[in-house]
């Protein structure tokens, strides 16, 4: 792995003035590297990051076949590393002009990674060096410890999906001002409505006496307004102590609850192993943002690089060459989903949509489909509502509040379904709908969605853990439960329960006392399927994995 | 029709287009024997194996894809459960482009969507050579991790050409290594050829002449190896009741008994697939092997005696041992099995070995096959010739393994 060439570094320091001043924002020094097909091997399994702990699972061909992309969110094969400075790989023998493409796509990359809202929790560290220390104290760790180091590293990464990205962005943009709740909020906003849960009058009346109180007794008025609220209600100040202490302690994610609470971790011969189990969380939380934004920073790259590169005069001569990378890179495919082109196309399309002021409630008023088509008001806010959308959006929120029947529609996009023929022995792929609210939908549910696991802290007593799973339309895949409790009940040193919720199938078909001869496969589908909800209790003791229904 | 998920885009791949590197998994790793041996440690240290032998399809150029054989692993986590439960349509993706609601707009084989991802055998030209350098490792590592017994060669030994080089060879004036013995020999011989030694209980060998023609020496020289070899038969039902499960089954466990077999004889497998229904054919390639399905109906006895017909025309007999698979689901119409049942005892006659796998369909008690081969009780009269294992629909490759085990052991 060397560095780009001076030649090839000058050129990227061209395209940096003028993403600039196209108003792309990053930091100056960047980091451009040629990898060979013998460093990408290495570099693959290690999602390109050089520095990143050693494991063997990277070495072994690791399987895919159940919910791959919720298991495998990203492709190994990125060119540009999150880290300070930015890090990005690039084919050797490329010529000028497509690195000058690859360039601007690579700078809106660094653009997207230092101003989106979702890398937050990225921004005040240099990744790869972390990751180096990190990778250090493993291998330290590793000669002493031998293969139980692994052990540990396999029962976090277990539950690495579950870290909370969404808690700790929200605690990276609190301001630091923040109070805790003051006692007076807690008594009106908390403690009568949810704790007493007093009548309305009741509410306005106690109100009422607050604002009398605060009239009458001003400087003073706070004590005296509790002096009297504590004759009615004795219990109210050490709940409000309570309330005071759990806001606190900040909601944890399972692999800080365990290192925070296990037993079994606190013993000073065990606690290396929070060590390990901080690395495997902080690696995974770097990733997070990363596997949330795929369409909308594929797509934020592919428009800059069409954008700057169209205008630059590096591009005569090449244009048409030019024409098929990019056609290669952002065409829709007839069949599937190409985040480059699906992202581009729809911040062109919000764009324009800005410009003509059709981001409004006004627009969205008119139903005559010829006024629609005529709304223009020259607004000129297009390029700052993408960059708007470049700071505060994440796929999910970007699809699901920009993708509409305009945009369908423009774009001739459909969902498409897929059945057996089973007279030719095929599947048969269909247009099913062209309607904006399924191809939405069809999009969100193949968004990267880990479930929502937490612990039970009021369940968790006699040294059980208990964690729950809030269902939403999906069961768990439960092949994968064993282990994975496994490794919880090894870091949390005792028994561990999952209550979770699955779908109860019943059959009820008249083929048991038949016997079949031959049964063509469409008569092989059982009939009459009824499903039905319940809760499942999984406990992993000793090893040992039993289902109960609850 | 191969549809990408947005998942694998990414910019090395596909800006840059960049052929990603193709390298077995299994020239990535340190050792297969490293990770056997940890695999084994896990055992030792209470937690379930991990390593798992994967059978998987890498997409190629084009259309075509090979099959890789690898150890392979997975990472457990609690993941939401994706797979749809309506096998009939199912699955969802996007698209552009024109067609009405409801029109078709692209196909794809159903085989060739269990074979894409991985777990699946897969298809591609040239199956069953490119098949066979995972083979060879996957068959190690199934011998060696679950510890499958290794075979006794049946005594028929074949020329290869293959040699070795050994100092085995004597040669006069030059060579590798100075044999004394035989050099001072031929000096001696020489000697009373010239009456040099007038009594050879007195011999002083200060007289003696000696000749450069006399040194004898060791020379390197090529040995031809003697090896077993074998022949494998792969047998199919392709037959309409094969449909779906059974036949991905009957396909894997061939898969790995091939892999087995490679380890066993050092690559000198020849292989030889028949699929049948109530008639037999052989195809070329293990593709075809895998992924042809007719709708017809089921007769055992038309592929055995394909196999008879075979091996009697070019006495395949007397160079190989001859092992034949069979994976079906059980269903004959020749109630009594009476045909099929002659045609096996005259398999039985120079077959090394005979597997039966039956994969009944759930809901059936005991299939007509199995039956009749259990009825005719010629099970417990060939016990070392043949062999019969049921395997629920369901089974994962440890019950596979298992399977192989009853039918080899």
């Amino acid at each position: 792995m060397e560095l780009i060439s001076q030649h090839t570094k000058e050129i990227m320091e061209g395209c940096k003035a003028r993403a600039r001043d196209a108003g792309l924002r990053f930091q100056d020094e960047s980091l451009e590297y040629i990898v060979t097909n013998r460093d990408l091997l290495e570099l693959g399994p290690k999602n390109m990051i050089p520095t990143l702990y050693d494991y063997w699972v990277h070495d072994v061909e690791v399987l895919q076949e159940k919910g791959k992309y919720e298991l495998y969110p990203n492709n190994p094969y990125e060119t540009v590393i999150n880290t300070r400075p930015a890090i990005s790989f690039y084919n050797d023998n490329n010529p000028d002009w497509l690195n000058v493409m690859i360039f601007y796509h690579v700078l809106a990359h660094i653009d997207f990674f230092q101003n989106n809202l979702y890398y937050r929790n990225t921004w005040d560290e240099d990744f790869a060096g972390q990751a180096l220390s990190d990778k250090r104290a493993i291998a330290a760790l590793r000669s002493e410890k031998g293969r139980w180091v692994d052990y540990v590293i396999e029962f976090s990464r277990g539950i690495d999906n579950l870290v909370d990205h969404y808690g700790e962005l929200s605690r990276l943009g609190r301001p630091a001002e923040t109070q805790p709740i003051t006692r007076i909020d807690y008594y009106f906003d908390v403690f009568l409505q949810s704790v007493q849960k007093v009548a309305v009058a009741e509410y306005m009346k106690e109100l009422e006496r607050y604002n009398q109180t605060v009239r009458d007794f001003d400087p003073m008025a706070e004590s005296v307004f509790f002096a009297e609220t504590r004759k009615k209600y004795p219990e109210f100040d050490a709940l409000y102590e309570k309330r005071k202490r759990e806001e606190k302690t900040p909601a944890q994610d399972l692999i800080q609850y365990l290192a925070q609470h296990a037993q079994w971790l606190q013993q000073p011969e065990n606690q290396w192993m929070k060590t390990v189990m901080e690395i495997v969380r902080r690696t995974s939380l770097y990733f997070q943002p990363q596997i949330r934004t795929k369409i909308l920073n594929e797509g934020w790259a592919s428009y800059w690089h069409e954008k700057l590169f169209l205008t630059d005069d590096r591009i005569r001569g090449n244009e048409v060459s030019y024409a098929r990378v990019n056609a290669k890179v952002t065409a829709m495919p007839r069949m599937g989903l190409n985040p480059y082109a699906l992202g581009m196309r729809l911040l062109s399309h919000l764009e324009e949509m800005a410009d003509k002021g059709r981001i409004s409630y006004e627009y969205q008023r008119l139903v005559d489909d010829d006024q629609r088509r005529q709304y223009d008001r020259h607004t000129g806010k297009g390029p700052s509502f993408v960059f708007d959308v470049r700071e505060n959006f994440n796929d999910f929120t970007f699809i699901h509040t920009f993708v509409d029947q305009d945009f369908v529609t423009a774009n001739r996009l459909f969902v498409a379904g897929r059945r057996l023929n089973s007279q030719r022995g095929v599947w048969e792929y269909f247009v099913k709908s062209r309607n904006a609210e399924e191809y939405k939908k069809m999009i969100l549910e193949s968004l990267y969605h880990p479930p929502y696991i937490h612990v039970d802290e009021e369940k968790t007593k006699d040294g059980i853990l208990y964690l729950h799973h809030a269902y939403e339309g999906k069961p768990l895949v439960r092949e994968y439960i064993s282990n994975t409790m496994l490794g919880i009940e090894y870091l949390w040193g005792g028994t561990v329960r999952l209550e979770t919720t699955e779908a109860e199938e019943e059959l009820s078909s008249g083929y048991d006392d038949i016997q079949p001869f031959y049964m063509p496969p469409e008569a092989a589908k059982p009939e009459d399927k009824k499903i039905k909800l319940q809760q499942i209790i999984y406990t992993m003791e000793k090893r040992k994995l039993t289902r109960a229904v609850q | 029709m191969k549809i990408k998920s947005f998942s694998d885009y990414a910019d090395f791949s596909d800006l840059q287009d960049e052929s990603l590197p193709e390298v077995p998994a299994a020239q990535r790793l340190a050792s297969i024997g490293d990770l056997l041996e940890r695999d084994s440690q896990r055992e030792k240290d209470g937690f379930p194996r991990k390593i798992r032998i994967g059978r998987i399809v890498k997409p190629g150029r084009g259309l075509k894809e090979k099959i890789v054989i690898v150890p392979t692993t997975v990472e457990e986590k609690f993941l939401h459960d994706t797979r749809e439960q309506d096998q009939e349509e199912a699955g969802q993706a996007g698209g552009a482009g024109e067609g009405e609601e409801g029109q078709v707009v692209g196909e794809e084989p159903v085989h060739g969507e269990e074979g894409s991802g991985a777990g699946g055998p897969g298809q591609g030209e040239g199956g069953e050579h490119e098949i066979e350098a995972g083979a060879y490792d996957l068959g190690r590592v199934i011998s060696e991790q679950f510890e499958l017994p290794n075979l006794k060669a049946k005594g028929r030994r074949r020329f290869l050409k293959k040699f070795s080089y050994e100092l085995t060879d004597r040669h006069e004036g030059f060579g590798q290594l100075l044999d004394k013995k035989a050099t001072l020999r031929k000096i001696i011989e020489t000697n009373i050829g010239l009456d040099k030694i007038p009594d050879v209980s007195d011999i002083d060998p200060t007289k003696l002449l000696v000749s450069p023609e006399d040194s004898v020496y060791r020379i390197l020289s090529p040995e031809r190896d003697l090896e077993s070899q074998a022949l494998v038969f792969f047998v199919r039902d392709y037959s309409g009741s094969m449909w779906g499960k059974p036949t991905e089954l009957v396909v894997a466990q061939h898969v790995l008994i091939y892999s087995w077999l490679m380890f066993q004889y050092e690559r000198q497998v020849v292989t030889r697939f028949i699929l049948h229904d109530t008639t037999a054919r052989e195809v070329s390639d293990f593709y075809t092997y895998y992924s042809l399905k007719v709708a017809g109906g089921t007769k055992m006895e038309s592929a055995y005696r394909m196999i008879n017909e075979i091996v009697e025309a070019d006495s395949l007999d007397r160079d190989y041992n001859i092992y034949v698979f069979h994976g079906s689901d059980g269903d004959d119409w020749e109630r009594d099995g009476k045909t099929a049942l002659a045609q096996l005892r005259k398999m039985i006659g120079y077959c090394s070995r005979i597997g039966i796998t039956i994969t009944p369909a759930s809901m059936a008690d005991t299939t007509t096959a199995e039956r009749y081969i259990r009825d005719s009780k010629i099970l417990e009269e060939h016990p070392k010739e043949i062999r019969l294992d049921t395997i629920d629909e369901d089974a994962g490759d440890m019950r596979l393994i298992e399977g192989i085990r009853k039918l080899i052991s």
